[in-house]
Order: structure tokens, then sequence, then C-alpha cells
């Protein structure tokens, strides 16, 4: 194999797929990233046999030939080499070794054959959609936060997505939850979702996938089959495996009677919390809201290091409660909402409360209440 | 406060404090000592408790060596007074202890009747004073300072008619150490034992302890005897010669500790609550066991053991842990945490199961146990939460179990797993 390849557009493809190349591997193959260069095109792909990602580039081929060499070692290379230069990669006979050459600098890589590089065989994709670059990061960032990651129920590490149908129209949902909080985002189901299998998809690859969509494509092409999912970017496919297991039936868990409604200005109300929680321990990170005609006031105790309080007018007429929630998933759960309001709907102080931008929104969080 | 000796038998002062002999009964057993009336800190222990309450209960043991120990193999948990002349020692494997004293009685262990008999010496402490410290079922520190008023006596004189109560009330004798710390109170209940009573008064304490070994320190085991055997440190007194920093150099982060106990010091309080860490349960097999199915049912009834106390003790456990003894006596522990709290026997089970199957290539093992640690207040366990309902099944059908075997009995009602044998 003999290749020469722009260096800003060989970094940028290196960055791509090299991070899902795990530090620590016991196979050493999987610390390797493979390049074949053919048809005027050179192609990497790195896997950790989970998640694999590919990339193609335009790039000058004199000799077609592949190879696999340690994705970390040449993505520090490449970076560090100058801006605008132009990188040769060559496999010098059968030493075994690639040579990577750009201006002065030499280097010589160990370098293993692609015929041990595992394939992660993605077969039949039965089901596909596309999705603009904007649903997909707001499916993902709405519900990524709640995502678990207690390992003993792993069929909660990651986004569950499917369709479903509400009101006669069918729905695109994600939906992920730890167990204490809840988050669910929908959007009208894009042509070709309808009849999809409910996926888990695994919180590593929605790192990834978010990282992916920030790098500015327009468009996401989404494939699935009942083990597999695939999304193609510009140039760049992400496939990965699927958590096989069964998502709880989180419809179940979504109260749909909770009549004391309080309307607070998000900000507020953020800064507010963010404000008396300072007082909590690492422990317990409980923060009571004692609600009662217009007046909202906040409260953390600490036995070890004291107390805080402070009161927001807010918009509540129903009869007074004291409910208590962790402090940390009120600021994560209003961080998300997109309004200047964020609306809670309660029922008492041992059941789940329901937060969303207004009333309809698109995006719904479920927030169980903790002991105050 | 009288200075004069007290006769331990028929509780009465002696006449004259050079007396040798109570003047009323003639009994030796006299307390005397300079700080007699000033100390208050006391350190109670059974003497040989599990054996004592066998004796107890079957006069015809009385002359006679005997070991409690359970089954087949195991070892020896209580040997009584009889039964250490021939060499018997707690924790000695059972076939040794039967080749040093092979005329002994052996008799399993009936925890329950030692719990009742440990409850009733518990709650004659109790009425002692509020501050009681256990340590284990048979022994635990008192704090009696201020008690004087309210007994008409000393702690020491108290503590006195307090053993002769024990006696007559639950029929088992007692060792009494009274000192100014825990340490030394400690270390005073050890010395006279059976039905001793030892002071070490303030004045004492420092010369005490200087000549006595190192491993009197509670704490102090075989493998630290060895560490500071190597920096020579043999006796307590040692522990006071060389500068601290040669002592931290030779012990660590204990070395501070121990230079204080050395010179008599120790502040730590009489704690009535000690705060439970962990709750756990484990059972040693006649024959070692390696097929999971074997294991298995076994797992399930100490799940539902550990579960039955975190629930009387109204705990929860947020970690298991799974514990294995192989045939070479190698520990293995496994454990799982980080999960959501509970006192459910078949939430305890669910993970413990887990590391079980895992941990079962075919190793032969002799024990098994299981720990719920992490613990918090049982209100907080088993609400289920968004993506978990079932647990409130669980809880339901449990509450309910544990409803019938309070009624009729632990055995009412069991699992058909809990009923699989192993298979020979």
């Amino acid at each position: 194999m003999r290749v020469t390849v722009e260096r800003a557009a060989l970094l940028k493809a290196l960055g791509h797929v090299h991070r899902v190349v795990e530090r620590r591997n016991t196979i050493p193959i999987l610390s390797n990233v493979l390049l074949r260069g053919e048809d005027g095109l050179l192609r990497l792909k790195a896997t950790d046999l989970d998640i694999e990602v590919t990339e193609t580039l335009p790039a000058d081929i004199s000799e077609p030939g592949s190879t696999t060499v340690p994705a970390y070692m040449i993505y520090d290379i490449v970076r560090k080499l100058p801006d605008g230069a132009q990188v040769s990669l060559e496999m010098s006979g059968d030493s075994g070794q690639m040579q990577i050459r750009s201006g002065r600098s030499r280097f010589m890589l160990q370098a293993l054959p692609e015929s041990d590089f595992p394939d992660l065989a993605a077969g039949d994709m039965p089901h596909r959609f596309t999705l603009s670059a904007t649903d997909l990061k707001r499916l993902i960032e709405k519900t990524q936060f709640a995502i678990s990651t207690e390992e003993t129920r792993y069929y909660l590490n990651g986004i569950y997505l499917h369709t479903i149908d509400v009101g006669g129209a069918t729905m695109l949902r994600a939906v992920a939850t730890d167990g204490h909080r809840l988050a669910r985002v929908e959007l009208p189901a894009p042509a070709g979702s309808d009849g999809m299998p409910g996926v888990i998809v695994p919180r590593k690859a929605v790192a990834e996938i978010v990282k992916l969509v920030e790098d500015g494509s327009e468009t996401v092409t989404i494939e699935l089959s009942a083990a597999k999912v695939r999304l193609t970017f510009d140039g760049v496919v992400l496939t990965s495996k699927l958590i096989d297991g069964t998502f709880p039936d989180y419809q179940r868990v979504i109260p749909v009677g909770n009549d004391k409604l309080l309307t607070v200005e998000r900000s507020d109300f953020a800064k507010a919390v963010d404000r008396v929680s300072t007082i909590s321990s690492e422990r317990g990170r409980a923060v009571k809201l004692a609600l009662g005609d217009g007046r909202l006031t906040l409260t953390v105790t600490n036995p070890d290091s004291g107390s805080a309080t402070e009161e927001i007018e807010v918009d509540y007429d129903a009869a007074p409660i004291d409910i208590g929630f962790n402090a940390r998933y009120l600021l994560d759960i209003t961080a998300q909402l997109d309004g200047d309001t964020a609306l809670f709907k309660l029922a008492d102080p041992g059941s789940p409360t329901i937060v969303q931008d207004r009333e309809g929104a698109s995006a719904l969080y479920v927030l169980m209440p903790m002991r105050v | 406060m009288n200075a004069a000796p007290f006769c331990r038998d028929c509780l009465t002062f002696a006449a004259s404090a050079q007396a040798v002999r109570c003047s009323v009964c003639g009994s030796p057993r006299l307390l005397r000592h300079k700080e007699r009336d000033s100390l208050t800190i006391a350190h109670v222990d059974c003497d040989a408790f599990f054996a004592a309450v066998e004796k107890r209960d079957d006069p015809s043991l009385a002359d006679k060596p005997v070991i409690i120990g359970g089954g087949k193999r195991g070892v020896v948990s209580t040997a009584c007074y009889v039964a250490r002349t021939y060499g018997v020692r707690s924790a000695m494997p059972m076939f040794k202890a039967l080749e040093a004293c092979p005329h002994a009685v052996v008799v399993k262990p009936d925890l329950e009747k030692y719990r009742v008999a440990g409850r009733e010496v518990r709650d004659l402490m109790l009425e002692l004073t509020p501050l009681v410290e256990p340590v284990s079922i048979d022994e635990a520190f008192l704090d009696l300072s201020g008690t004087e008023r309210l007994h008409h006596g000393s702690a020491a004189v108290t503590l006195a008619r307090f053993a002769r109560r024990v006696e007559d009330k639950v029929g088992i004798t007692i060792s009494v150490g009274l000192s100014y710390n825990k340490f030394l109170a400690k270390i005073a209940s050890d010395f006279e034992k059976p039905r001793g009573f030892s002071i070490i008064g303030r004045e004492e304490a420092v010369e005490f302890l200087g000549d006595k070994p190192v491993s009197m320190i509670p704490g102090i085991g075989a493998a630290a005897q060895a560490r500071l055997a190597k920096a020579g440190i043999t006796r307590i007194g040692h522990l006071r010669e060389g500068s601290l920093r040669a002592l931290y150099e030779a012990l660590g982060r204990d070395s501070q500790r121990l230079a204080r106990l050395a010179v008599g010091q120790d502040d730590r309080p009489v704690r009535p609550e000690r705060e439970t860490k962990s709750v756990s349960a484990e059972t040693t097999f006649d024959t070692d066991l390696s097929r999971f199915d074997d294991l298995e049912p076994i797992l399930w009834r100490l799940c539902e053991k550990v579960s039955r106390r975190l629930k009387a003790a109204h705990l929860a456990g947020q970690s298991i842990t799974l514990k294995l003894k192989d045939s070479e006596f190698r520990i293995l522990t496994r454990t799982r945490s980080g999960l959501p709290p509970t006192q459910l026997a078949v939430r305890l089970f669910g993970p413990a199961r887990q590391l079980l199957k895992a941990a079962c290539d075919g190793t032969p093992f002799r024990l098994v146990g299981v720990g719920a640690a992490d613990l918090c207040d049982g209100e907080e366990a088993d609400h289920g939460d968004l993506a978990d309902q079932s647990v409130l099944k669980d809880a339901h059908m449990e509450s309910a179990i544990d409803r019938i075997r309070a009624k009729f009995g632990n055995d009412a009602l069991q699992k058909g797993l809990a009923l699989r044998k192993p298979q020979r």
C-alpha cells in the first residue's frame, strides 16, 4: 500500500474513528485502526467489538493495499504534523512496518495484517430512515443524562428508541431512565421508521453519535436490525450492537392524574436550587420544596454543616405540599428544558412528579421524590 | 464510701481493712484496691459462655470436659474450663481438640439458646446503666460513672453484686475487669478468669503494662506480633522506649494509637449502640460442595437469614457480598455494589446468585456466606423506582410469607429451591 493524503483530512477522519478504540486492550489488533487504500479513496476503520466506525476520504493511491496500525499513535503523530502538510503512508516490503512520511519527519509503526482485523458483520438492516442532524441531536441530548450506569440493570444502559402511536400520529420516541428520573422526547416519525423494532442504543454509542452529529452533517441515515444499528453521516458510518434486553414498560410509571400544577421561572428556580444545595452533603442531596399559596420555599438541611432556605414567587394554587427531590436531578432536568418556564405536575410527596416546559411539550421528564 | 474490702460472695464489707477473709462468710474473694471506688469503666465477659449455658441446662455435664463445636468437622467454638486443662482452645480444629481430650463431650451449638441467655445478661447490664456497649453475644463494656447514688455503692460494688445476680438469675458465671478506660478494663477482665474481678488503677497502669506481651493488646494478632518482633518490640513497655518516629516506621498509622495504649491512655467512649456496618450469614458444609446446583439452595437459605436480620433491624443493604472458602481454606469474596437498597430475600438472592454462578468453576468449597453492606434505613428500601415496579410485588409477597412464618414458624412455608438436596 502506498497512499498520500492531506494532513487536515486525515486528522479529522482519525479523530472520528480512533475514539472507539479502548485504551487498554488484551487483543492487540483491537488497538489498531484499519487503513485501506483503493479507487482513489482511503478507508479507515476502528472497533471495540461493540461499535465500529468507518470513514472514507479522497486520497492519492499510488499502490492499493491495506494494513492496521496503533490507532492512538497514528492519531497523535498526524495531530503533531504541521498544518497543510501532505502525509504519505507506505507499507515497506514484508518488514511488517508501515512508514509515515511528512516533510522531514519519518515514522515506522508496527503493523498487523488486515486479515486479523475483526469485522462487525452488520448483516441485513431491514429498517431505514433519515433524520435531520438537529432532530437526532435533540432526541439524544434531552435523554442522554438519564441513562443508567448501573451494571445489574444493563437494559437501562442506553436510550430506548421506538415508534409509538400517539392520538393517531406515529411518533419516534427516545426514552432513558436510571430509575430515579426518566426522560422522554418524541418527534413525528420520519418516513420508513414506522414498524421498526424498539431498540436500546448503548451509552458508548450514544456518546460517539453526539460527537459525530456535532461535526456538522446535515442529515443522518439510520438503519436498523433487531441486533444492530447503523448511522451514516457524511462519509462516516457508525455501526453498533444494540443492548440485548427488554426496556421496562415506562408508560406505566408516567403518572396521569397529577393535579397539583406548579409553574416556575426556569432560570430563577435553577439558580435557587443550586444555591441552597451548596449546603448539602455528598450522600444526602435532598432539597425540600414547600409549596403553598403562590410561594415556594426551598430548604436543604445537612446535619454536618448547617441549613439553607430560599423563597421564590411561583404560580401555584393547589393544596400546600412538602416534597423532596435530589438537587442534582432537578438541575439536570431544568437544564434540558427549552422555555423560560418549567411546569411541575405533582401528586403527593411519595409519588413521581412530571416536569415539562409546558403542557403538551414534546419532552417530558419524570422524577422520583426523596424522603425529606 | 467504705474503703474496707468488699466480699464478692456475701456482698458485705469486711470489718477491717486488713481482713484476709470475709468476716461474715469466711470467703477469700475480697475486693480490695486503692482506687476501687473511683474507677467506673468495666468490661464484662461471660466465662466459657456456650459451654456454661450447656452445663447449666444439663447438670450431668458439670464435671466433664465439654466442647461446643459444629458438625463432623469445623472448629471448637468454646471449650469449658475442664476441657481447657487438656489444652483444648477455641478456634482449634475439632480433630485436634479430640486428640488432646478424647473423652470430651462434644455439643452442637444451639445459637438460639445462647442468644436468649446473652440477652438475659444484657438486660441485667441495662438495669445498671444505659451505657452498655455490646462487643459480642457474651461480652460488653459498661460505663458506670454517676451511678453511685442510684445503686448505693461504687461501680466496683455494683459490679460485684451484678456478678452474683447473673449467677443466680442466668446460671452462668462472668468475669469483670474494672479500670478507667476500655483498653485496661478489657485486659483486666481476662486476668483472673473464671469468676474473676480484676482492677487496674491509674497509678499502677503504666508499670503493670510494662512487661506484658504486646499480644495482650486487643487487635494485635499473629501478623502484627511478627512485625513488632522484627522491630524488637515484644513487650508493651517496648512501645514506650523508641521515638514515635521509629515506631511509625515499624507500624505505620497504628503507631500513635499503640503508643498511647502503652502508657494506659485510651479515650474511646463506651458507646451504647454500635453502628451496624454489615449483616451477614455463612455456613460450613459437612462435605465440600462444588456444583452450583448444590450451593444454590444453601445460598437461598442464607439470603433468607440475612433478610430476616435486616428486617428485624430496620436496615437495608445496597451492596451484596458473596463469600466462599475453598478446601484449602482460601477465602474468595465477590461484591456487587450500587444496588437499589433492599431487605428482601429475593432481591439479595438475585445478585448473590449471579456472583455464585460466576464463581462456580469446579472448585470444591467448604463454606459459603452472604452479606449485605452499605446499609441504610429500611424505610428507604424496596419502594420500586421508575424502571422497576416488580419490586413492589416482591415486597408484598415476602411480607405475606413473613406473616405466615411469624404465625406458624419458619418452616411453615419454603421455596421449593430451599428443599433441594445436594446430589452425592
